[in-house]
């Protein structure tokens, strides 16, 4: 049983297929990544998966069970979360009120009003071992987030979806704009996601995508080109000519 | 904020008793206002809602702990229990309606609602009153001990009492997780369904809350002026609440009570010196706080503590 899988899934926007029958599976604890030239549809379908949107035709299953119709925070309850191109944070909070909200959320306890937040130690705690795994240092988990690097803020992003505990994590493309100097420990997070997560990568960067992925889908115009482990995709003819720009590429 | 400060907010208050005895309708009329303005932060300062109507939820506890005074009914605390139900429940019933959309439907509803609200009342004289409001209020003694005065000695410490217990639940309510969870669909609202956050339901339930305040601010002002006249409802309430609310500063508990009481007495003080021009003044300042930066006086006071400390 896959652990997550969509059956001829597709969306038009008025006369436009941004996502035309794709099926995918991705087995307990994959590494799977998504590539594709931009407008391929990389974002559509995170947001088909993640419930953001909804599909004109098929279905997504997650862990067997389809979950189509479910609204993102039943998703989300149900072991599948992501991340965000472009940072979604809370400028105004910290990282430790943050993640610490994304504790609490998990625990389903938001709906609670009248013990304080600060008064839950546990996932106060947690939301602390968790950030401190990734490397913040205490003033950092402090700050607000609005102070904080870009490099930093990408990591936060990543820190959210992983205090929700996730089966299946969607990361769409977590080093997006980190400068070089900042990227490693991007890297060194994902790279260090235990099997027990199971990952689709949505990336445009090469490097990362051969270093990390065990499987490769390649998009291009809505639909899957070519899927297949990374020395296959590497060597295909038409994913050459779509999108890693002819033979030229390493 | 320091709790030395907080001590010093609510003493200051309460000497008012002694300091403005000639004054206590105003006071009265100020604490009100703040329990207004506490339950229009509650949704647009922590929740980030907009709405243009909030008097309608004001009016509604209003005529309700009115009408239920008229019939024979005038003990006061449940009656604040039955504004704050009726309100709630209004609340309840149209926050479908107000959190469809963006900001700009959420403006509109809440205006139509408390327009075609204004309305009923206006046409409906047999129940409200209509235009010469609801008369024949009376209240009793509040917990059988303290007498409605034509000071407004008991008034005055009446709405007091309420808006400071109010205060301490909301001070509780935003600090909970259910008060993070609403700083967190305000500041990025596209993320929080990410981490499984039901949006949809958390905002309904602020919204019934605040609405709920507003209706127990109604009921203390039907209660202490043993009146309710269409003013109530009015679109200059809904919008003067706003006012306060900017004025003393966006999320925040004590500058939505300062903006209340500020406004307040600088209406009565200003239209005493210009009954004609109050407004340029109370327009001039808000001007300036704007252009000053987003944290009202509450913002300006803790800028110029910090400088100093």
């Amino acid at each position: 049983m896959s652990a997550l899988a969509t059956e001829g899934l597709t969306r038009d926007f008025g006369g436009f297929r941004a996502v035309a029958d794709v099926s995918l599976a991705l087995a307990e604890g994959a590494r799977h990544a998504l590539i594709g030239p931009n407008g391929a549809g990389k974002t559509t379908l995170v947001n088909l998966l993640s419930g953001a949107l909804r599909p004109s035709a098929g279905r997504v299953l997650l862990g067997g069970a389809e979950i189509t119709a479910l609204p993102q925070h039943a998703r989300v309850k149900r072991g599948l979360a992501r991340t965000f191109q472009v940072n979604q944070l809370f400028p105004d909070l910290t990282p430790e009120g943050a993640v610490g909200l994304a504790v609490l959320e998990r625990q389903g306890l938001t709906g609670r009003w009248w013990r304080p937040a600060a008064a839950h130690a546990a996932e106060r705690e947690e939301a602390r071992a968790l950030l401190a795994g990734l490397r913040f240092s205490a003033a950092e988990m402090r700050a607000p987030t609005r102070s904080l690097p870009y490099g930093r803020q990408r990591l936060l992003e990543i820190a959210l979806a992983l205090a929700l505990r996730p089966r299946v994590l969607l990361l769409d493309e977590p080093a997006a704009g980190v400068p070089p100097g900042e990227s490693r420990a991007v890297l060194e997070a994902v790279a260090a996601l235990p099997r027990s997560v199971t990952v689709l990568l949505i990336e445009h960067d090469m490097d990362l995508v051969f270093r990390f992925a065990e499987r490769i889908t390649v998009l291009a115009q809505g639909a899957v080109l070519a899927e297949g482990p990374p020395a296959a995709i590497a060597r295909d003819p038409a994913v050459r000519a779509v999108y890693l720009g002819g033979p030229a590429h390493g | 904020m320091r709790p030395a400060l907080e001590a010093g907010f609510w003493l200051l208050a309460l000497s008012g008793f002694w300091l403005m005895p000639e004054q206590l309708p105003l006071l009265g009329q100020a604490a009100i206002a703040a329990l207004f303005v506490l339950s229009l932060d509650l949704l647009v300062g922590y929740a980030g809602v907009l709405t243009l109507g909030h008097a309608a939820f004001f009016g509604l506890g209003a005529y309700g702990a009115g009408l239920l005074a008229q019939q024979g009914w005038g003990e006061p605390l449940s009656g604040l229990l039955a504004a704050a139900l009726l309100a709630g429940l209004l609340g309840l019933l149209t926050a479908p309606l107000v959190l469809r959309g963006g900001d700009l439907p959420a403006l509109m509803v809440t205006l139509g609602l408390s327009l075609m609200l204004g309305e009923a009342a206006n046409k409906l004289p047999g129940l409200t009153g209509g235009a010469d409001g609801l008369l024949g209020v009376e209240i009793w003694p509040v917990l059988g001990l303290f007498r409605f005065d034509l000071h407004g000695r008991t008034a005055f410490l009446y709405a007091l009492a309420v808006l400071f217990l109010l205060f301490l639940l909301a001070r509780r309510i935003t600090a909970s997780p259910f008060g993070l969870a609403l700083r967190g669909i305000r500041g990025n609202a596209r993320r929080m369904p990410a981490l499984g956050t039901p949006v949809r339901r958390r905002l309904v339930a602020a919204y019934a809350l605040s609405a709920a305040y507003a209706g127990i601010a109604g009921a203390l002002l039907a209660q202490t002026t043993q009146f309710v006249s269409l003013d109530a409802l009015s679109f200059q309430r809904s919008a003067e609440g706003l006012l306060m609310l900017v004025l003393g500063g966006l999320g925040a508990l004590y500058g939505a009570m300062l903006g209340a009481i500020v406004f307040t007495l600088a209406h009565h003080l200003l239209s005493e010196m210009s009954p004609l021009f109050w407004q340029f003044w109370i327009g001039l300042a808000l001007v300036g706080l704007a252009l000053a930066g987003r944290g009202g006086l509450l913002g300006l006071g803790a800028a110029l503590l910090g400088r100093r400390a």
